[in-house]
């Protein structure tokens, strides 16, 4: 009999929710930054490409140390955010959350800004003729036509924050019931004696999770560019 | 009167584009072959393309005028444009695509506006659809019946027949005389004197960027 524990179900709720408040507050700076990189002429641009895609390529050990190091009680960033805010990132799931969002975060970009770049923009022009000023045409033709890109980042990124281990886990630790992720409950289940059984239905339930995350984008993106590209 | 006067001045690659004409009501045919900024002229008065010298007015507005600094962006000119490809709305129903000229402005709707338009158009029985359903000859009266449904001061017309065969040539030509008759000002574009016969008042002759005449249909005389 399949039966999650209390314990257990603690992790894969704290999964699902830190997964889906990443990708949440992830989305709009993504799309801010997609249009960035695919519209903008700045100086810097390569400079924030990179910067954009080091989460990918650094080891997450070391984004987790940055992260703590920016982000804790009494880093720069972190000090702030408590004293005008009264947000705390360490040692919370709300740090799990920006861990994992940052994690994601290039994956997000990667499939919006491919998308704002093949966008026809005579169509842009044709709004504006219409009478469209330039954040109508954004939010009526550019927004929709981009829809399938986004929502393709919105699955990689939401399947990134799921699985995000290392990141997290240097960041703020591995506290049960606050930032302990179905990846950091597999992790902590494997170190001790007969935790086997318990790795073993967790590791089922993130079989599960990350496919159905992969059927869904995949029939939301069927069904939004068939919105446009005939029924 | 409608009175649309144009003096501009721009520099296109090789190409140096300076024209200077006035246009009153009817239509008025810009005439010349590929390559003689034709495109690039009404993209001007459109707003999509800025010239670097000039000034350009419709009746007593200035659109543009370059020694001023004043460009009004072209979703404040209120001139309505039917593009050589349509360009219709690939994420929105025909209906949609019509309306979307008074969704931008916020007028109050007007459902017997939008189908008296269709029926003038004959594309009364098309408005659910999606313009990937379309032919090439409705796509293209469903993007004029769009232009005018923004009740457009005056009408751009970019080769709008380039892309269609004959027979769907024929099929639209009556439309655009009706609107003609309806005195909407119009400003067409084409390299084939036989449509301008049929429709302009006017003929303003560009060749190499210049304008080379200027007058009535006599100018289409010896002309293909």
């Amino acid at each position: 009999m399949f039966e999650l524990s209390p314990a257990e179900w603690t992790a894969v709720e704290l999964s699902l929710r830190i997964a889906l408040v990443a990708t949440a507050w992830a989305l709009p700076f993504a799309i801010a930054t997609g249009w960035l990189l695919a519209r903008g002429r700045f100086w810097g641009k390569t400079v924030l490409d990179g910067l954009v895609h080091l989460p990918l390529v650094l080891p997450p050990v070391v984004t987790g140390y940055l992260l703590l190091i920016w982000f804790g009680r009494r880093g720069p960033v972190g000090a702030f955010l408590y004293d005008h805010l009264g947000v705390v990132f360490a040692f919370r799931w709300t740090g799990a959350a920006l861990a994992s969002g940052v994690m994601g975060f290039p994956l997000l970009v990667r499939p919006i800004r491919l998308a704002l770049e093949s966008i026809d923009r005579r169509l842009e022009d044709a709004a504006a003729t219409l009478g469209a000023n330039p954040a109508l045409v954004f939010v009526t033709v550019t927004l929709p036509l981009a829809l399938p890109g986004i929502i393709a980042g919105v699955l990689l990124c939401f399947a990134r924050a799921l699985g995000e281990f290392g990141a997290t886990i240097t960041f703020v630790s591995n506290i049960p019931g606050e930032t302990q992720t179905i990846s950091a409950a597999i992790y902590t289940f494997l170190q001790i004696p007969d935790g086997d059984a318990a790795a073993g239905r967790l590791v089922l339930v993130a079989i599960v999770l990350s496919l159905a995350a992969l059927i869904a984008a995949e029939w939301l993106g069927r069904r939004a560019s068939a919105r446009f590209h005939g029924e | 009167m409608i009175m649309l006067a144009v003096a501009v001045e721009k520099q296109l690659g090789a190409l140096t584009l300076a024209v200077q004409f006035k246009a009153g009501g009817g239509v008025t045919a810009l005439f010349g072959p590929s390559g003689a900024g034709k495109t690039s002229l009404v993209n001007m008065i459109a707003g999509l393309v800025k010239p670097d010298r000039g000034l350009i007015t419709l009746d007593d507005t200035i659109l543009f005028d370059a020694s001023k600094g004043i460009d009004v962006p072209p979703h404040r000119r209120r001139i309505g444009y039917v593009f050589q490809e349509g360009r219709l709305f690939p994420h929105l129903s025909v209906r949609q695509n019509l309306d979307y000229g008074r969704r931008m402005s916020v007028r109050p709707r007007d459902a017997g506006e939008l189908e008296r338009i269709a029926a003038l158009l004959g594309i009364g029985s098309l408005l659910q659809r999606r313009p990937r359903m379309l032919s090439g000859g409705e796509r293209q009266r469903v993007a004029i019946g769009r232009a005018l449904l923004m009740q457009p001061r005056l009408l751009l017309l970019d080769e709008p027949l380039a892309s269609l065969d004959a027979g769907h040539k024929s099929e639209i030509l009556p439309y655009l005389g009706r609107l003609r008759d309806a005195a909407i000002p119009m400003v067409y574009v084409s390299h084939i004197a036989a449509e301008l016969r049929q429709l302009a008042t006017t003929v303003v002759q560009l060749d190499e960027g210049q304008v080379v005449a200027a007058g009535g249909l006599e100018l289409l005389a010896g002309a293909a």
